[in-house]
């Protein structure tokens, strides 16, 4: 069993504070993802994990043992580095090999294991070439390959395919989540990517200026996120984001006069007079006749559509309300002119209410 | 008109060629010739007089020349390698410093600086039987009661010139391996550290591969360098006593220059060449086949 748990985890650059006091527990065998801007304190926190960053204050464990004192080599981790890392002597199978070679292994078991990570990842072919020789995408597998081998209690990636142009990405992806299905190791793995972050993560870790924001499923963090920062840092496009004031128990008045009523979710946690913004995805606001057919309550919405992006399967279509820019969708899409005017209906269920001031999301 | 012009590129590079044919190439083909005659410095006539083969065949006869070059080569290699040793290891530390570092990569070069004449002349007083620090320390502290005779005693006088020579080079080496440091991705470090490499391992398995081609850099300079050394041996024991710490360089001048036979000296100048090509053209194929590894390409 190889769970890792941080608790009150804290990492200071001479004044300066990278990570303040994270908390986190992951379970034997999860996925979880770090995710959050640049220099957010993702690969630090990561590498406090790995032991290659001092830790400054808190705890880390992995596997029940505080880690906190050991060198990253007694704590039987591997690690995928940004730019691979590999070792540029050395021929792809010697890279594969390395670290069983460090370990003593038998030649044969070395042999064997290096086949076997070699066969997972397609690398069969190039396993006499060095590093130099190779394409970005061989050495990310080549960089995974060396992971594997090790047959570690905990997988560590920072941010390994945003080397890659986005076909490959896309690809890699896929084969990393292939590679925790088939292995089924706890691997943590920092990304700036919110769409690697859904689709790897069975849990995301969301993180801001050195602080945990959200922890969650995909869909959770989805669906309900906490503050407006994670509603616009996860989904694509973001969440549309209007300014308004609860004008009346069940009012919401957005710009100049134009009110929608008061998603049921948030009815109970609103006082009259309180500064809100008011989110939405673009799924949420559709043109009558191109939206999905569900019951709910809705608010109609009469808009004129400045620009569109055709996607194929939908298009997005920008317009304005009261004078803030927002996205809709349109399923079925037919051509649209920018100019048109559609009716649009809100999925007044799916709105999200947060406070103006705080930015934290209201619910009751 | 029948005066053809010259073709733009020989034009171009009439200035190079007739510099370099004026310090390069009529001083080789002058000594080359000289090697053939039995010139005597005090007698110009002699340059006219072609001997032949004789003062190779002399040459390759000749005990003297054969210890001189024999010493010649166990004095570059011990050189080169304890320069190499203590080059890497003060680049390791320099390199560890995080303090200040700048200053002691300057106070590093400081023996550079130097004249090799006044680096012969301080380590002559230093190894001096009679006034020399090392001598006085031993016998004040009672390791040694009698004075040791650093320049004479053989064995004891190349170590002096040893030790003067690795005094004052060492530095190239720890400059040329700090570059290397400097140079050295952080990646594949911590890598190794992930992949349970000790400091030790990392090192061996990692760092040292890295650092192969600066090394060769350094030993290919180095050892055009030692080739010829002269000035800190003709200083600190001129040869002597007795020619037990006699080089190739200083056996040369001193047949050229005291016994005026520079066409002997200079016979010897040309077989002597050998051994400088010869190192350098082996540390340069160390170099690429280092290069190579690395995927820097030949
Ligand atoms: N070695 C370091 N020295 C000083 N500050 C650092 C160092 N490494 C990272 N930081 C700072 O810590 C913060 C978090 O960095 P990092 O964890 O690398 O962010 P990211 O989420 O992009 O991986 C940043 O503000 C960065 O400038
Ligand atoms: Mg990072």
């Amino acid at each position: 069993m190889t769970e890792v748990t941080l608790s009150n985890v804290v990492k200071k650059y001479g004044r300066h504070q990278a990570v303040h006091g994270i908390d986190l527990a992951i379970a034997d065998g999860e996925f979880v993802v770090l995710v959050g801007p640049s220099g957010c304190g993702k690969s630090t926190t990561l590498r406090m994990i790995a032991g290659l960053e001092a830790i400054t204050g808190g705890e880390v464990s992995i596997g029940g043992r505080v880690v906190n004192d050991l060198p990253p080599r007694e704590r039987n981790i591997s690690m995928v580095f940004q730019n691979y890392a590999l070792y540029p002597h050395m021929t792809v199978a010697e890279n594969l090999g390395f670290s069983l070679k460090i370990a003593k292994r038998p030649e044969a078991e070395i042999e064997r294991s290096v086949a076997e990570a070699a066969a997972i990842l397609g690398l069969d072919e190039l396993m006499e070439r060095k590093p130099a020789e190779l394409s970005g995408g061989q050495r990310q597998r080549v960089a995974m390959g060396r992971a594997i081998v090790r047959q570690p209690d905990v997988f560590l990636f920072d941010e390994p395919l945003s080397n890659l142009d986005a076909k490959l990405r896309t690809q890699m992806r896929v084969e990393i989540k292939k590679l925790h299905q088939k292995v089924g190791n706890t691997i943590i793995y920092v990304t700036h990517d919110q769409v690697e972050a859904m689709t790897l993560a069975d849990r995301i870790v969301l993180m801001r200026d050195g602080y945990i924001v959200q922890v969650g499923t995909p869909l959770d963090l989805f669906n309900q996120p906490v503050d407006t920062f994670v509603a616009t840092f996860i989904g694509s496009p973001p969440m549309n984001l209007l300014a308004g004031e609860v004008s009346a128990p069940d009012r919401i008045t957005l710009g100049e006069g134009l009110a929608v009523p008061v998603p049921a979710s948030a009815r109970g946690g609103l006082r009259v007079g309180q500064k809100v913004q008011f989110g939405f995805r673009a799924d949420n606001l559709m043109p009558v006749g191109h939206a999905v057919e569900e019951a709910g309550q809705k608010a109609q919405l009469r808009l004129t559509v400045t620009l569109t992006e055709p996607l194929g399967t939908e298009t997005l279509l920008f317009t304005e309300i009261a004078g803030t820019e927002v996205q809709a969708k349109m399923l079925n899409p037919r051509p649209v002119t920018p100019g048109e005017t559609f009716d649009f209906e809100l999925m007044l269920d799916k709105c999200h209410i947060f406070d103006a001031a705080s930015g934290n999301a209201i619910r009751s | 008109m029948f005066r053809r012009r010259l073709p733009e590129w020989f034009v171009l590079l009439l200035p190079a060629i007739l510099v370099i044919a004026a310090v390069v190439l009529i001083p080789l083909l002058f000594s080359l010739y000289s090697s053939f005659t039995p010139y005597r410095l005090t007698r110009p006539s002699s340059l006219w007089r072609w001997v032949g083969t004789a003062n190779y065949e002399r040459i390759l006869t000749d005990a003297k020349f054969w210890s001189a070059f024999g010493r010649t080569v166990l004095f570059l290699t011990i050189v080169l390698n304890l320069e190499l040793v203590f080059g890497l290891g003060i680049a390791l530390l320099v390199n560890k410093v995080t303090w200040g570092q700048r200053t002691l990569r300057t106070v590093l070069m400081f023996p550079m600086m130097f004249s090799p004449i006044l680096v012969g002349f301080q380590f002559k007083f230093i190894f001096n039987d009679n006034v020399g620090l090392v001598n006085n320390v031993l016998q004040s502290t009672g390791i040694s009661d009698a004075a040791l005779p650093w320049l004479v005693d053989e064995k004891l006088a190349m170590f002096s010139i040893m030790f003067a020579e690795i005094w004052m080079s060492t530095s190239v080496f720890a400059i040329l391996i700090l570059a290397g440091l400097f140079a050295m991705p952080r990646d594949p470090l911590e890598a190794a550290k992930v992949d349970g490499c000790t400091a030790f391992q990392t090192f061996r398995h990692i760092t040292l591969p890295f650092l192969m081609p600066f090394i060769f850099i350094a030993m290919t300079i180095r050892s055009l360098d030692v080739a010829r050394a002269y000035d800190i041996v003709q200083i600190m024991t001129g040869g002597g006593p007795a020619r037990r710490t006699e080089l190739l360089w200083t056996l040369m001048a001193r047949t050229g220059y005291v016994d005026a036979r520079m066409g002997l000296a200079n016979a010897m100048g040309y077989v002597s060449i050998l051994l400088s090509i010869v190192f350098t053209v082996y540390f340069f194929r160390k170099l690429s086949a280092a290069r190579a590894e690395l995927g820097m390409g030949g």
